[in-house]
C-alpha cells in the first residue's frame, strides 16, 4: 500500500484543458422546439445514461475514455448513472436493432424531463456500415427524438465531450 | 430563549449546508488522488438544484411510502442535527435524546428506504434493501459496544455531557481503550454511510451496489431529497468522529468568538477526517459482500476490547 | 388516592360475570351461529373492559382479597390483587379488549364451517382464566386456573382440527405445556414443603431462611416451568408451531398475552417468592434471555410463513424482556436496589408493549389471511392498494416491534439498553463482561428485529401482488379494522407519552421491592439514572411531524412547476414487468442465512431432470434450500427417541399373563415395604 501512496504522490494532475476548436466540427445540433428555459432548469450539472443500442462498441471504448484522468469529464458537472431515472442526458451508440428499439423508447420513458439525446457515432447519426442490414431499424432518431448528433466512426473522446457540453449550453 | 434557538438553527443550518459541501470535498480529493482535476467542491448543490427543478418520474407499482421516504429521510437527519453538539455543547435541545436515540433515528430511516427499495417491484431495489439491512443489522452491534466503551470512560451516554468530559481529559487521545472504540465507530461510520470498502458510493453496476441499488428509482425532487439526508448522514457520523474522539475546539460558551473557532477547529477536524475517507477510497477495493461480516466483527472485537481495556486496566 | 374494597370486588364480579355470561350464552345460542357470535365475543369484550378497569383500581392501590373455603382443598380458592396483578391484568386487557372486538368480525368466516358456540365460550373462558390466574393467592388455586388456561388455550388453537398440520401444532403444544405443568407442580410442592405453607403471601418471609441447595432446585424447577409457557429458547418449539395454527384473535391473546404470564411467573418467583437471590441466577436468565433474542429473530427471518414469522418474534421479545428481568435479578444481587428497579421497569415496560404490537400484528395477518387465503408470503405482495388501512396498522406494528421511534417499542428497547449501560457500576468484572455480550446481543436483536419487519411488511404488502388471490384482496370489515387501530393508537400513545405507566410501574415496583428506579421523568423528559441518559419521546414526535409537514411546503415554495409523471419500473428495458421478478422473501433473507449457516445448517439440494436423448435440454429442476431446526434435531428428537426406546423396552414386561403380573405386584409391594421402613 505504501508504494501505492508514494506514486499517487509523486503522479501530478493529468487531465488536459480542454480545447474545443477540432472537435466543433464534428457535432451538429439539431433543431428541435424545446423552451430555453427548460435547460436553464439543469444548470451546470448533468447526469448521463449511456445506451448502446446495437453498437459495435468502438464508440463505447471512447466514451469510457471519458471517465479517465485524461480526460475527466466530472470537472465539467458531467457524470454518469446506472438508471435513466437520475440522467438527464441520453447517450445513445449504435444503429438502433430490433432488439433494442423498444428498450430504447422504454429508456426514453424513463428519464424525467427535461431530457437531452445525444446520438453518438456515425451510426447513431444515419446507421453507418450497418445500413440495410436486416436488424437495423434505422438511426436514432427514427425511435427517439434527438437534440445533438456527434459524428465519426468511432467519434473522438473530445468530440464526444464537445457534444455534450454543446447540449448543456445549447439554448444559450 | 431567542438565543437557544438561533443555537439550534445556526448548527442544524451548518448541518444541512456543510453537508453537500463536505460531499464535494471528499469527491474532489478522490479525483486529485486518481491524478483528476474533478468535479468543483460546489457540484453537489449543483446536482441538487437541477433535481429540485427536474421533473419526477413515479413507478406505476409503488405505493405512499416510496413518496414517503425521502421527506421522512431529511426529517430524521435535520432532527439528529437537534441533538448532535455540532459546534457548542450548549445544544437546548439536547436532552431529546441520547447517543443511543441517535443511532436509532438513523436506523428508522434506513428502515424505510428499504422499504422503498422494495416499494417498486425490481429485482435490484429488493437486493439493495436485502443487503442494506443485512449490513445495518451485522454493524448494530459494533455501534452499542462503541457506545458503551464511550458511556464508560465518560460516565454519561449524553452528547454533549460525552464532550464536556472528555475535553476536560487532557491524555485522552493517549488512551488505547479510547483509540480502539474510534477505528471501531470509523468502520462502522463506513459502513452505515455507505461508503468503501463496503458500498461503493460511485458505482454503476447494479449488481455490486446497496445503497444505489435502492434509490435507483427516485428521480426529480425525491431524488435530491434523498442524496441530501445521505450527505447529511455522512456529515453527521464524521462530526461525532471528530467531536466526540477529539473533543476540543467544540465551544463550551455561547460567547461569538468561541463559535467561530468552533467553526474553524470542526472545519478543520472533518477536512483531515474526509481527507482520511478519500485516502481509504482511493487505497481499498470493494470487498465482498460476504466479505463485509468478517470487516464487521473485526469492528466489534474492537469495540470489546475498549470495553475490557476499561474493566482490567483502568 | 384510596379505593374502596368493595369496588374492586364489584369489578371482579363484574368481570367474571360477563365471561361466565358469554361463555354460557354462546353455548346456549350454538344453534345460531351469528347470535353465539355477536353475543360471546360483545360479553368478552365487555369482559375485557372490565378488567382494564380492575386493573387500574389496582393500578391507583385498590387491594382485595378473596377467600372461597370450600371449592378447593387445601385452603380453597384465594384470590387477591396487588400492583403487579394489576398490571398484568392491564397486560390481558390490552391484548384483550382488541381481539375481542376483532373477533366479531374475524369469526364470521368461521360460522359455515365451526361451532361458533363452543368457540364464543372458550374464547371467554380463556380470558377469564388468564385474569384469575394473575389473581391466584395459593398453590392449588394457582395450579388449577393455569392447567385451565392451558387446556382452553389447546381447545382454541385446535379450531381448525381438520388440518393435520394443526393436530401436530396441540399436539406439541399439549405435550410441552404439560412438561411445563409437572416442572411447576414440583416446584410448587417443594416451595411449599420446604417454608410448610401453601399461601403466596408467606413464602418470602419463610424461603430466606431455606438451604442454598433448596432454593437452587425450587428456582430452577420453576423457572423451567414458567420459562416453557413463556417460550424461551430451548423450550419453544410449541409456540411457533401452536400459534399460526390458531385462529389470529386466538393468536393475538396467546402471543401478546399469554406468555406472559410466564414472565408474570418469573418475576413473581425472582422478586418475591424467594427475595433476594445468588447472582446465578441473574446470570442464567440473563443468558437465556440473550439467546432467545437472537436465535427468536434469526429463525424469525427465515420464514415464509407470516404467522409463524410473528410467533418465532415472540421468542425474540420475550428474550428482550427477559434481559431487563436477569439484569434486575443480578442488580438485586449485587445490592443495587434502584438499578435493580430500573431494569424490572424496562422488562415490564417491554411486556406491555409486546403485549400491544403483537397483538396487532397477529390480528393484522389474520386480516390478510382472512383475504389472500394463504399464510405463505410468497403468495402476497401489492397489499397496501388492496388493503391500505391493514397495511398501515401492519407498518405501525412493525415500525414498533422494529423498536423505531416514535413507537413504543423503541422506548422499552431503549430503557433496557440504558438498565444494561449502567451495568458498569457493579462490582465484578466477569459480570461487567456478561453485560457486555448482552449489549451486544440486543443490538444485534434489533438490527435482525429491523431487517425482519421490512421483509415482513415489504414483501406482503408492497411491489406487485405474487399470486392471484392476493390480488384479489379485499379490506376487512371495520368492527376487525377498529380493533386493530385501537392497538395500533396504543402503540403510538405508549411510545411517545410513557409518563403514565412510568407511574404506574414505579409505584408497582415499590410496593414489590420496597425500591423505585432510578428514573426521573416529567410530562417531557425521561432521564434514567440522572443524568446519564436522556430522552424525549413526546418532543421527538411532535419534531418529526413539524419537519414532515415542514419540508414538502418548503419544496412548494420554489419558483417553477414540476411534473409528476407515473411510468413502469425500470428493468433496463426490458419488456415485461411481472411479479416474478420481484425480490422475494427467501431472497431476502439469503444473506443473513449465508452469514448465519452456522446455525441454520441449510440443506441445499440441486435435482436436475434432463431430456432422455440430449443433456441439453432439462425437463425438470427441484431445487431445495431449507433451514434445519437445530433444536429439534439435536435435542427433541433424541429425547423423542430414547423415550421411545425405553417405552419399547417397558412393552417386554407386558405379556399379557396373569401369574407374571402377579409377581410384579409382589415385587413392588416388597420394594415398598423396604422403603417405606
Ligand atoms: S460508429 Fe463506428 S465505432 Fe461507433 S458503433 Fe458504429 S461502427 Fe462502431
Amino acid at each position: 500500500m505504501v508504494s501505492l501512496w508514494r506514486k499517487i504522490w509523486k503522479t501530478p494532475v493529468v487531465t488536459e484543458p480542454f480545447i474545443n476548436s477540432d472537435a466543433a466540427a464534428a457535432i451538429e445540433a439539431l433543431t428541435r422546439q424545446v423552451e430555453a428555459a427548460a435547460f436553464a432548469r439543469l444548470g451546470r450539472s448533468l447526469h448521463i445514461r449511456q445506451v448502446d443500442a446495437g453498437s459495435c462498441n468502438g464508440c463505447e471504448l471512447e466514451i469510457g475514455a471519458l471517465n479517465s484522468p485524461y480526460y475527466d469529464l466530472e470537472q465539467f458537472g458531467l457524470h454518469f448513472v446506472a438508471s435513466p431515472r437520475h440522467a438527464d442526458c441520453l447517450l445513445v451508440t449504435g444503429p438502433v436493432t430490433r432488439n433494442m428499439a423498444d428498450a430504447l423508447r422504454r429508456t426514453y420513458e424513463a428519464t424525467p424531463s427535461p431530457k437531452i439525446v445525444v446520438a453518438v457515432g456515425d451510426c447513431a447519426q444515419n446507421c453507418g456500415i450497418f445500413a440495410g442490414g436486416y436488424g437495423v431499424v434505422g438511426p436514432v432518431s427514427a425511435v427517439i427524438p434527438v437534440d445533438i448528433v456527434v459524428s465519426g466512426c468511432p467519434p473522438a473522446p473530445r468530440a464526444i465531450l464537445a457534444g455534450i457540453l454543446a447540449a448543456m449550453e445549447k439554448p444559450r | 430563549m431567542l438565543v437557544e434557538v438561533i443555537i439550534e438553527f445556526v448548527q442544524t443550518l451548518a448541518v444541512a449546508l456543510g453537508a453537500p459541501l463536505l460531499v464535494g470535498f471528499v469527491r474532489k480529493m478522490k479525483a486529485r488522488l486518481q491524478g483528476r482535476r474533478g468535479a468543483p467542491v460546489v457540484q453537489p448543490y449543483r446536482d441538487l438544484r437541477k433535481w429540485l427543478a427536474k421533473d419526477v418520474v413515479l413507478s406505476e407499482n409503488t405505493s405512499w411510502i416510496f413518496r414517503f421516504t425521502p421527506y421522512l429521510l431529511v426529517a430524521t437527519m435535520l432532527l439528529s442535527a437537534l441533538i448532535v453538539p455540532v459546534l457548542t455543547t450548549h445544544t437546548p435541545l439536547g436532552f431529546m435524546g441520547n447517543i443511543i436515540v441517535l443511532m436509532y433515528l438513523f436506523l428508522l430511516g434506513t428502515f424505510f428506504l428499504a422499504l422503498a427499495g422494495l416499494d417498486a417491484g425490481s429485482a435490484f431495489g429488493g437486493m439493495g434493501s436485502s443487503r442494506a439491512m443485512a449490513i445495518a443489522a451485522l454493524a448494530e452491534p459494533t455501534v452499542m459496544i462503541a457506545i458503551f466503551a464511550i458511556a464508560l470512560r465518560a460516565g454519561t451516554t449524553r452528547l454533549d455531557h460525552i464532550i464536556v468530559h472528555y475535553s476536560a481529559d487532557g491524555l485522552l487521545v493517549l488512551n488505547p481503550g479510547h483509540l480502539l472504540a474510534f477505528v471501531a465507530f470509523f468502520i462502522v461510520a463506513l459502513a452505515e454511510t455507505g461508503r468503501l470498502p463496503v458500498d461503493n458510493p460511485a458505482t454503476h453496476l447494479e449488481l455490486t451496489m446497496i445503497h444505489e441499488a435502492m434509490v435507483l428509482e427516485y428521480s426529480g425532487r425525491y431524488l435530491a431529497l434523498i442524496e441530501w439526508a445521505a450527505a447529511m448522514k455522512l456529515f453527521l457520523f464524521l462530526t461525532l468522529l471528530a467531536n466526540l474522539f477529539f473533543p476540543w475546539g467544540v465551544a463550551p460558551s455561547l460567547a461569538p468568538a468561541a463559535l467561530v473557532v468552533a467553526l474553524v477547529v470542526l472545519v478543520a477536524k472533518l477536512s483531515v477526517l474526509a481527507t482520511g475517507v478519500a485516502l481509504l477510497e482511493t487505497a481499498l477495493a470493494k470487498l465482498r459482500l460476504f466479505r463485509v461480516p468478517e470487516l464487521l466483527s473485526g469492528s466489534f472485537l474492537m469495540a470489546l476490547l475498549a470495553v475490557v481495556s476499561f474493566f482490567f486496566v483502568a | 388516592m384510596m379505593i374502596n374494597e368493595t369496588l374492586v370486588l364489584k369489578l371482579l364480579n363484574l368481570t367474571l360475570f360477563c365471561f361466565g355470561l358469554g361463555a354460557l350464552a354462546s353455548l346456549a345460542l350454538a344453534r345460531r351461529a351469528p347470535a353465539a357470535r355477536w353475543t360471546g365475543h360483545m360479553l368478552a369484550l365487555l369482559g375485557a373492559g372490565s378488567v382494564g378497569t380492575l386493573a387500574v383500581a389496582g393500578l391507583a392501590g385498590g387491594t382485595a382479597h378473596w377467600t372461597l373455603s370450600g371449592l378447593l382443598p387445601f385452603g380453597g380458592v384465594v384470590l387477591g390483587i396487588d400492583r403487579l396483578s394489576a398490571f398484568f391484568l392491564l397486560i390481558i386487557a390490552v391484548g384483550g379488549f382488541p381481539a375481542s372486538l376483532y373477533a366479531l368480525g374475524y369469526t364470521r368466516a368461521y360460522e359455515s364451517r365451526h361451532s361458533l358456540g363452543a368457540m364464543a365460550c372458550t374464547w371467554n373462558l380463556f380470558l377469564a382464566t388468564m385474569t384469575l390466574v394473575v389473581l391466584a393467592r395459593n398453590v392449588l388455586t394457582f395450579l388449577v386456573l393455569w392447567e385451565a388456561m392451558s387446556l382452553v388455550s389447546y381447545f382454541l388453537v385446535l379450531t381448525e382440527s381438520d388440518h393435520a398440520e394443526t393436530q401436530h401444532a396441540g399436539l406439541v403444544y399439549l405435550v410441552m405445556t404439560h412438561a411445563g405443568f409437572a416442572c411447576l407442580l414440583m416446584g410448587f410442592l417443594l416451595l411449599a414443603h420446604a417454608t410448610g405453607t401453601m399461601d403466596f403471601a408467606h413464602w418470602r418471609a419463610a424461603t430466606a431462611s431455606l438451604g442454598a441447595s433448596t432454593r437452587h432446585a425450587i428456582f430452577i424447577l420453576l423457572a423451567l416451568g414458567f420459562g416453557a409457557k413463556a417460550g424461551v429458547i430451548p423450550l419453544h418449539i410449541w409456540l411457533p408451531q401452536a400459534h399460526p395454527a390458531a385462529p389470529s384473535h386466538v393468536s393475538a391473546v396467546m402471543s401478546g398475552v399469554m406468555i406472559k404470564l410466564g414472565i408474570y411467573g418469573l418475576i413473581r418467583l425472582g422478586f418475591d417468592w424467594l427475595g433476594i437471590g445468588p447472582a446465578v441466577w441473574g446470570g442464567a436468565i440473563l443468558a437465556v434471555a440473550a439467546v432467545s433474542a437472537v436465535l427468536g429473530v434469526l429463525y424469525a427471518l427465515m420464514e415464509q410463513d407470516l404467522k409463524r414469522l410473528l410467533a418465532y418474534s415472540s421468542v425474540e421479545n420475550v428474550g428482550i424482556i427477559l434481559l431487563g428481568i436477569g439484569a434486575g435479578l443480578l442488580f438485586q444481587a449485587y445490592h443495587l436496589p434502584g438499578l435493580a428497579a430500573l431494569a424490572l421497569l424496562a422488562g415490564l415496560y417491554h411486556t406491555l408493549n409486546h403485549a400491544a404490537f403483537k397483538s396487532l400484528l397477529f390480528m393484522t395477518a389474520g386480516a390478510v389471511v382472512q383475504a389472500t387465503h394463504t399464510r405463505h408470503m410468497e403468495a402476497m405482495g401489492g397489499l397496501i392498494k388492496r388493503m391500505p388501512q391493514t397495511a398501515l396498522f401492519f407498518l405501525v406494528g412493525s415500525v414498533a416491534i422494529a423498536a423505531l421511534p416514535p413507537f413504543n417499542g423503541f422506548f422499552s428497547e431503549w430503557l433496557t439498553f440504558q438498565s444494561l449501560l449502567l451495568s458498569w457500576q457493579i462490582p465484578a468484572r466477569d459480570v461487567n463482561l456478561i453485560f457486555a455480550l448482552a449489549i451486544a446481543a440486543l443490538a444485534l436483536t434489533s438490527g435482525l428485529a429491523a431487517a425482519c419487519f421490512v421483509k415482513a411488511f415489504g414483501i406482503t404488502f408492497l411491489a406487485l401482488p405474487r399470486s392471484d388471490q392476493a390480488g384479489q384482496a379485499c379490506e376487512v370489515s371495520w368492527v376487525m379494522r377498529a380493533g386493530m387501530a385501537l392497538l395500533a393508537l396504543a402503540c403510538l400513545a405508549l411510545g411517545i407519552w410513557p409518563v403514565g405507566v412510568l407511574y404506574a410501574l414505579q409505584a408497582t415496583i415499590f410496593e414489590m421491592n420496597g425500591a423505585y428506579a432510578n428514573l426521573y421523568f416529567d410530562w417531557k423528559t425521561v432521564v434514567a439514572n440522572p443524568p446519564f441518559a436522556t430522552v424525549a419521546p413526546l418532543l421527538m414526535a411532535c419534531a418529526l411531524a413539524a419537519l414532515l409537514a415542514a419540508i414538502p411546503l418548503a419544496l412548494r415554495l420554489r419558483r417553477g412547476r414540476t411534473v409528476r409523471r407515473y411510468y413502469e419500473t425500470w428493468g433496463c428495458g426490458r419488456a415485461l414487468q411481472t411479479a416474478r421478478f420481484e425480490y422475494t422473501s427467501t431472497a431476502f433473507a439469503n444473506p443473513f442465512k449465508r452469514v448465519f449457516a452456522f446455525l441454520y445448517r441449510p440443506i441445499k439440494e440441486l435435482d436436475i431432470e434432463f431430456h432422455p436423448e440430449s443433456r441439453f435440454f432439462v425437463r425438470t429442476i427441484a431445487y431445495r434450500n431449507e433451514v434445519r431446526s437445530v433444536f429439534e434435531e439435536a435435542l427433541y428428537q433424541p429425547l423423542i427417541r430414547s423415550t421411545q426406546w425405553i417405552a419399547e423396552q417397558a412393552r417386554r414386561l407386558q405379556s399379557g399373563n396373569v401369574q407374571s403380573y402377579l409377581l410384579y405386584i409382589l415385587i413392588a409391594l416388597v420394594i415398598l415395604i423396604l422403603l417405606a421402613r
